[in-house]
């Protein structure tokens, strides 16, 4: 081709180089140094990133991904969730249903009940697989001290996500693990009517932190619906609070960690 | 992708000459410059990792089913019944334990324990890469936490307990009518120890000797070192505790799988260890 004839514009150069898309990406995608920062600091996503970082940290075996993959199945079980909520009524007479209904009926609702199922036990798995690895590179060493508190905070708060989670299908499992889950509340010191000193406080089966918990003497209907604020919005709300400020913190913190 | 685009709206055009298909072209970790872009090296890994797990996420949703068993019945319990996996240790616990040392003690015990490592190890080594040998005690310690008494017990609780919350193997039948002689005894009595109050100082003695008598006698030796001036006692305190205290819970299944023991203190009514 002469060098002198305009090339005729390819169908990539119609699609990118025109008023609306240009207004949405600001800039190019050809690989120059320019355009890698841009990508990152430019993406409200991906500018979580720092636009450079150091080179040990992009390997698997530093990271093994752990964090990330805990979030990213934290994101699945929020979009699972939502689905399986359009479903579900938290009460006694209905839960059980709903939850065969969505089994047996509803268009992909075993598919959605099985991925929230699955991904929040990975998620309990990934977030212990993130603790180990942060643990054998001693990344919780300063400035990092803070950000392994804020971690072992969400570490707790997955395993309650995932054991206020365990009630809602309402079957044998379900109650009977909640059960014996929450019968150790029964034993608190000073706040348990079988506690050490609970007796004394006045503490009752009616009155004291199981009966706070499981809205009841037993588990029953009142602690369906507890469970269920709980998994869906209380505990949701504090956990993605506390992943904003894990996230931020490992960047105000000096990033991915690594020999000093 | 630079020969694609028209030369004219692109910003660095040098740049292009220097870096095009640097990303895709095999370089070798070590020849990266100390800083690298994080577009591409990091969010490709990122990528590549999360489509992994969706990948996996879907075919293991596909292929198996969330457990779903007959409907509540609050007047049928299950025998055995079992928390949520994850809890399995804690309930493992019970074996060993009163309810609230199992159930409300030890489990915020573990939770502080975990959020004081960073200000109790103040071993500026190993920040930020795998050693073991810079660390060995730290890492020994949270090995033995993870493995042995988390991984472990969850281990035990899922496939070795059965009816009655009976040892069985994997492969046993669970027999709900399995008779278990009741032989746990307490500690004071196997050594002959008769009278209450005799018993009760026995245990205090032991579990007041385990939980500070050691660490004290242990700070009393090497207090001088340079690493236990560094330390300090109340970091020393703190870690002493808890590392004493996670070490007894081995030391009382121990007792109990080997030699049937129940407890090695009584005061009753009020603490049973």
């Amino acid at each position: 081709m002469p060098e002198t004839e305009p090339s005729k514009p390819s169908i990539f150069d119609i699609v990118t180089q025109n008023y609306v898309w240009r207004s949405i990406f600001r800039h190019g995608y050809a690989d120059t140094p320019r355009n890698r920062v841009l990508q990152v600091s430019a993406n409200v996503w991906l500018h979580l990133h720092p636009s450079k970082m150091r080179r040990h940290g992009i390997r698997y075996r530093h990271t093994w991904c752990a964090g990330g993959l805990t979030f990213l199945l934290y994101l699945c079980t929020v979009v699972t969730g939502v689905v399986l909520m359009f479903y579900y009524r938290p009460t006694g007479e209905y839960a059980y249903w709903d939850v065969k209904y969505l089994d047996f009926d509803v268009p992909f609702g075993m598919i959605m009940r099985n991925m929230h199922r699955w991904s929040a036990h990975g998620m309990v798995i990934f977030i212990w697989l993130h603790m180990f690895r942060v643990f054998m590179t001693g990344s919780y060493k300063p400035p990092r001290e803070f950000n392994w508190v804020v971690g072992v905070n969400l570490l707790t708060l997955t395993l309650l996500l995932s054991f206020t989670g365990y009630l809602l299908p309402w079957d044998q499992l379900a109650i009977w693990a909640v059960t014996v889950g929450t019968n150790m509340a029964r034993a608190t010191p000073l706040l348990g009517n079988e506690g050490p000193f609970g007796p004394q406080l006045g503490m009752t089966p009616r009155y004291d932190a199981r009966a706070l918990l499981t809205a009841g003497t037993v588990v029953g209907s009142p602690t369906l619906l507890r469970f269920y604020v709980l998994h869906c919005i209380f505990i949701p709300l504090i956990a993605s609070i506390l992943m904003i400020l894990h996230f931020w913190r490992i960047r105000k913190d000096g990033g991915i960690s690594g020999p000093l | 992708m630079a020969e694609n685009i028209n030369p004219a709206t692109i910003q660095d055009q040098e740049e292009v000459k220097v870096t095009a298909g640097r990303a895709r072209a095999n370089i070798p970790l070590a020849d990266l410059p100390d800083k690298v872009h994080t577009w591409p090296y990091l969010v490709r890994a990122e990528f590549i990792s999360g489509c992994v797990l969706l990948l996996v996420l879907m075919v293991w949703s596909i292929t198996v089913d969330a457990p779903m068993e007959e409907p509540a019945n609050p007047t049928k319990t299950p025998n055995p019944s079992k928390a949520p996996w994850y809890f399995l240790g804690l309930q493992e616990m019970l074996v060993y334990f009163d309810p609230w040392i199992a159930g409300v003690l030890l489990p915020s015990l573990i939770i502080v324990g975990l959020m004081v490592i960073p200000y109790v190890d103040i071993n500026p080594k190993g920040n930020g890469y795998y050693t073991f040998h810079e660390r060995k005690f730290a890492i020994t310690t949270f090995l033995v936490g993870f493995l042995v008494l988390w991984v472990g017990m969850i281990t035990i609780g899922v496939f070795f307990r059965g009816p009655g919350w009976n040892l069985f193997m994997p492969w046993d039948y669970w027999d709900p009518h399995k008779v278990v002689p009741l032989a746990n005894i307490d500690l004071p009595y196997i050594v002959g120890i008769r009278s209450e109050m005799g018993a009760m100082l026995f245990g205090a003695v032991l579990v007041i000797g385990w939980l500070a008598g050691i660490p004290g006698l242990f700070w009393q030796w090497k207090k001088d070192s340079p690493a236990m001036r560094e330390l300090g006692l109340l970091r020393y305190g703190i870690v002493s505790n808890l590392f004493m205290v996670m070490a007894g819970v081995v030391v009382k299944m121990a007792l109990r799988l080997m030699f049937n023991i129940k407890y090695i203190l009584v005061i009753p009514n009020i603490l049973n260890i």
